[in-house]
């Protein structure tokens, strides 16, 4: 299956519930009214745009049915295709691999049970069909019941070294330890699990400030990518959640996973509206091939797909 | 009762009355900011709609329109009507057999491990119940792992035999009979989505376990999917009430809302914290004006009740009360409320003191100035003498009259105190500007 077929089929569910339903909004016939708007803002706030994101998106289309003196409903379709295409296009941005010679440095950051062990362990199946070599996973997560032994099976099953310290270990000393490793044996790649943490926790921000500066410290420069996970059935806690990560250790990038999961996949829309970090990735589905890096392009034509009606 | 929405409301009504009689049509433009504020909370658009029209027909009913402080009836009404959808029900577990079977289920990453581990700690400490745990999640890496370990942290047995899910929870039934537990707690497999695989292994177990209680484990963080997620799993499984986790975050939680409107079943404890013990049975009221974005005041004393150290609490009390209280408990009491973390994120917990800007520099320079003073002088500060303040300024790096407007704020703030006296604990304290 091609990437978009299974983009088209994880977005499935959001496709219906979102566009789906503003199709069946804008008839034909229909002309452009307070009342036809009203109702796409239901629709859209339903679908997880939330309220900001929402109110900002209809009055562009009022604004621009009124310049373009669009007056039939379904000539909106078209217009909000160019409107959400804009914001995503923006959110844009490709991981920042290294060429010369150092090994490229992903430190992984969510909230629990966002999927950051998963994601690694995609990530790292990704790279190592891209002919990566030596990648090194580091344990971070040192607090979660057996979360050690899970990135562990990982890693056996895909064939990459793993450093680890007891439950209950510094997280920064694992992170570091693995960072030397890679360093020592020039591994191209390091992806660095963290605890899973509410971004409304002080200290545990405080750790995740230490772990960012205890490996910049081995590294001698900055860390490649700060990548935060977000589950994309969360509704508009993901604004909070990007906002205070980025406060505590400036993410590079976003990763969002299980959009396949929702109906309401339309959170993406104010994350890449309201955020300015870019969306580097996106999960569709439970296998590997099913995370890959976000093409806003893609993704829009995904989304807008109609399913031959 | 005053917040953010009650302001908005009343700004709103006020207006109208001002130009004569409210109508029902300014009331819908009143209810019209319900409605942000309930979206805003992540509540689903279509029970916020359900519950505004019930609203307004309440409102109308007990002639809000003719009361002085309409927005605050408004207001009332919003908030009695939420805590009837969020409490209508008994939320105690139904534990009458032996053993009760409790399932739990839901998707990936809600915390159904972590909650079941919590359950059992509550069952077992604060019950006294003889608890079994059953881990069936063969699919996800280490889960079984995970309950094992975290049994073993609350000291309670995990079963984890059998080759399939149904081998390990009906084996699990078999041992709790035949070792006479109380409880029996099924951890199960998530999945990414709702799909038929989970939904059937679920129905099995459901069928050769007859479960006292199917409890859906639900991320307080959920959009406006939760309806979906809730709805689906109730129809197949017909729960017996929900867990809602994470949500010592500030997540305003709206989703508990949407599941309860839409299964009509109680939510029955929430997860609030990362350690076995945080885990509290669901109070309507809390979430109800948590949802509403009233501040998060209780969970501000929750958060000093576990963080704060009691005994010196109580000796603080005692303290105002006699009116003992000296430079040195002044002092415990500073980095006690530190220990919480920055202040500007107390503040925001606060209703309207959300943009409050709180120097925390000025913070550091009166704990530095206490410090520079000897236990004696923190004790006795009438000792303080010229000499004595010179010293602790170049100790503490300020100017004597730094060290002078602090001890003048002490005494301002223990002449307050002295009033307050056997009332309770004074919030403001002699910090800041």
């Amino acid at each position: 299956m091609s990437w978009l077929d299974r983009l088209k089929q994880g977005l499935k569910k959001t496709q219906e519930n979102l566009v789906g339903k503003i199709a069946q909004t804008l008839r034909p016939g229909r002309r452009i009214d307070a009342e036809l708007l009203n109702e796409l803002e239901e629709i859209m706030v339903g679908g997880d745009i939330g309220i900001e994101t929402t109110t900002a998106l209809v009055s562009e289309l009022k604004n621009k049915t009124a310049i373009r003196g669009l007056q039939e409903a379904d000539q909106v379709m078209g217009l909000l295709r160019e409107v959400v295409s804009e914001r995503l296009k923006k959110a844009e941005g490709r991981f920042a691999l290294r060429t010369d010679g150092q090994p490229t440095v992903f430190l992984i950051l969510g909230v629990n049970g966002s999927g950051k062990t998963t994601t690694i362990a995609k990530m790292a199946q990704h790279f190592k069909e891209l002919g990566y070599q030596k990648i090194v996973l580091a344990a971070g997560d040192t607090f979660r019941a057996a979360a050690i032994e899970q990135l562990g099976i990982w890693a056996d099953r895909v064939g990459v070294q793993l450093v680890k310290t007891t439950a209950g270990g510094d997280p920064s000393a694992v992170a570091f330890d693995a960072v030397d490793r890679a360093l020592k044996e020039q591994a191209q790649m390091v992806l660095i699990d963290t605890a899973g943490r509410l971004q409304t926790k002080f200290n545990l921000m405080e750790e995740l400030k230490k772990i960012n500066r205890v490996v910049e410290k081995r590294l001698g420069r900055e860390i490649d990518e700060r990548l935060l996970v977000l589950d994309g059935t969360t509704g508009q806690n993901a604004i909070s959640q990007a906002k205070l990560f980025n406060e505590a250790v400036k993410i590079t990038g976003i990763v969002i996973t299980k959009l396949d999961g929702t109906a309401k996949g339309g959170v993406i829309i104010p994350i890449a509206a309201t955020l300015k970090t870019p969306i580097k990735l996106v999960g569709v589905g439970e296998e590997a091939e099913d995370l890959k890096e976000f093409k806003s392009e893609e993704f829009v034509e995904a989304l807008f797909a109609t399913n031959g009606k | 009762m005053f917040n953010v929405l009650t302001e908005k409301l009343n700004g709103v009504l006020e207006k109208f009355r001002r130009q004569g009689q409210l109508t029902e049509k300014d009331l819908d433009e009143g209810l019209r900011e319900v409605r942000l504020v309930l979206l805003e909370a992540d509540v689903n658009y279509k029970v916020v709609k359900k519950f505004v029209d019930e609203v307004k027909q309440k409102a109308l009913g007990e002639n809000i329109l003719q009361s002085l402080t309409p927005g605050q009836q408004v207001v009332k009404v919003v908030r009695d009507e939420l805590v009837q959808i969020l409490g209508q029900k008994q939320s105690e577990l139904n534990l009458s057999r032996y053993p009760s079977v409790l399932l739990m289920v839901g998707l990936q990453g809600s915390g159904k491990t972590t909650a079941s581990a919590k359950l059992a700690k509550h069952l077992a400490t604060k019950v006294d119940k003889k608890v079994l745990l059953a881990a069936t999640d063969l699919q996800r890496p280490a889960a079984i792992e995970q309950l094992k370990q975290l049994g073993h942290r609350i000291g309670q047995p995990v079963f984890a035999e059998g080759k399939t899910p149904v081998q390990v929870a009906t084996g699990a039934l078999d041992h709790a009979k035949k070792n006479a537990f109380d409880v029996l707690i099924v951890d199960t497999a998530g999945r990414l989505q709702i799909n038929e695989e989970l939904m059937a292994e679920l129905e099995e177990m459901n069928q050769k376990l007859e479960p006292s209680e199917i409890l859906l484990v639900a991320d307080a963080m959920t959009g406006q999917e939760a309806v979906n997620i809730a709805q689906a799993f109730d129809t197949r499984l017909k729960i017996s009430g929900i867990i809602l986790t994470k949500l010592d975050g500030d997540a305003r939680g709206g989703a508990a809302l949407s599941m309860a409107e839409v299964t009509g079943k109680p939510i029955k404890f929430i997860g609030i914290g990362e350690k076995p013990e945080d885990l509290e049975v669901f109070y309507p009221e809390r979430m109800a004006e948590r949802i509403l974005g009233m501040g998060d005041i209780l969970g501000l004393i929750e958060q000093a009740e576990a963080q704060l150290d009691h005994a010196d609490a109580e000796d603080f009390v005692r303290k105002v009360r006699e009116d003992k209280f000296s430079l040195e408990d002044f002092r415990t009491q500073i980095r006690q409320v530190r220990k919480l973390g920055p202040l500007t994120k107390l503040l925001q917990k606060i209703p309207g003191m959300g943009q409050v800007e709180v120097d925390e520099k000025a913070l550091n320079r009166v704990e530095a100035i206490l410090n520079s003073m000897t236990r004696h002088e923190r004790l006795r500060p009438e000792v303080l003498n010229g000499s004595r303040k010179k010293r602790i300024a170049s100790g503490s790096g300020v100017q004597v009259s730094d060290v002078n407007k602090l001890l003048k704020r002490f005494e301002e703030a223990r002449k307050m105190m002295k009033q307050l006296k056997g009332k309770r604990l004074p919030m403001g304290m002699p910090f800041g500007r």
